[in-house]
């Protein structure tokens, strides 16, 4: 076989050690392997005791987030090769509790996204006779970039506002709101209002921007809370002079 | 249903400082601090710049501009301290600190306006 590299995979094995370690395997680098690709052939070949998560290869899942050379990256669109000659540092997603090797929990982060009510909320249903809501490509443009998330959380781990109070709200979970806030079809704003209006919610962020430089998607959670603290205040502008009419 | 706290007249006052005196402050700075201290433009008479301020519409001018930007400043530093020196146990003092500057500030650039007009 050609060119290998090298990659350091970080290890944790909660039952026999304490802290995280580091296993150094050397794998083939083609021009056309991604680290995931890199990791399978581990799995496979050589330790099959290394755990991490992986579902589609193709940047849909939104699963095989990981920390590569320092940075969050997909794994299945992080081509080995760009390393060369390497070697490849792998980590866990930074900002999240290691449950073993390079698997997370994303518990915090699940429970931050049913928060915000990421669907369609409709006041009432119009009957099925009246046919399908109409939206003109201007309205699906309105929300569309937002709709591409895949929930992998490189904008939770690149955040350093998340990494320092984990009780903020996050970049995905406030994007994907807005996703649904920006969606003429949907008449649930004001109910995710409270959540995202809270202090933990979009005051936390200081606008870093490390989110929206991370996302492999190319949504941009960044402008997305910063367009959504225009409106909180606006309308908390509104609920202060007009306490009745707001 | 939105939360009544004050961050959102903060960040406002946040958002606006930081337009006005990324549009105003350069242009100022350079004439008064840098193009005719030395020179390079011949400088407007003092009566003339009395006359200037004592619009009340420049001095209406000058003290928003003084007022948001240091609304700007305090909100700027209070979040550098928190998150920067992760010292948000200190949260009140900070606050205080922070946004009684800008207010002793403002006092202060609404006396002197006064004073000039």
């Amino acid at each position: 076989m050609g060119e290998r590299i090298r990659l350091q995979v970080a290890r944790y094995r909660p039952e026999q050690e304490s802290e995280a370690t580091f296993d150094e395997y050397e794998v083939p680098c083609p021009k056309d392997w991604v680290v995931l690709d890199g990791l399978n052939h581990i799995k496979d070949r050589i330790d099959g005791t290394l755990a991490y998560r992986w579902s589609c290869r193709m940047g849909i899942c939104g699963s095989c987030g990981m920390t590569v050379n320092g940075e969050p990256k997909l794994t299945c669109a992080t081509f080995l090769a760009d390393y060369a000659p390497g070697p490849v540092r792998v980590e866990p997603l930074r900002n999240f509790p290691v449950i073993r090797d390079l698997v997370v929990d994303i518990g915090d982060f699940m429970r931050k996204l049913v928060k915000i009510k990421p669907w369609i909320v409709r006041q009432a249903e119009k009957p099925l006779a009246d046919g399908e809501y109409l939206q003109t490509p201007q309205e699906l443009e309105e929300f569309k970039q937002y709709s591409m998330c895949i929930n992998c959380m490189l904008c939770y781990a690149a955040c350093p506002i998340y990494g320092l109070d984990p009780k903020f709200l996050g970049p995905a979970a406030i994007a994907l709101a807005q996703r649904y806030n920006l969606d003429n079809r949907d008449d649930g704003a004001g109910a995710r209002m409270a959540t995202l209006s809270e202090h933990e919610g979009i005051w936390g962020c200081t606008f870093v921007g490390e989110c929206t430089q991370v996302c492999p998607k190319h949504v941009d959670p960044a402008g997305a809370i910063q367009r959504y603290k225009l409106s909180a205040a606006v309308e908390s502008m509104k609920s202060f002079f007009l306490p009745r009419g707001a | 249903m939105i939360n009544r706290h004050p961050e959102p007249i903060l960040w406002m006052l946040f958002s606006a400082g930081g337009v006005v005196s990324a549009m105003l402050m350069p242009a100022l700075l350079l004439l008064f601090g840098v193009a005719y201290p030395l020179g390079w433009l011949a400088p407007p008479s003092h009566e003339t710049m009395v006359a200037v301020l004592g619009n009340p519409l420049t001095g209406l001018v000058l003290f928003g501009l003084c007022v948001l930007s240091l609304f700007h400043f305090a909100h700027r530093f209070r979040h550098t301290l928190y998150d920067g020196l992760q010292i948000k146990h200190l949260n009140e003092v900070i606050a205080l600190v922070s946004y009684g500057s800008a207010i002793v500030g403002s006092v202060i650039a609404a006396y002197l306006l006064w004073q000039v007009s």
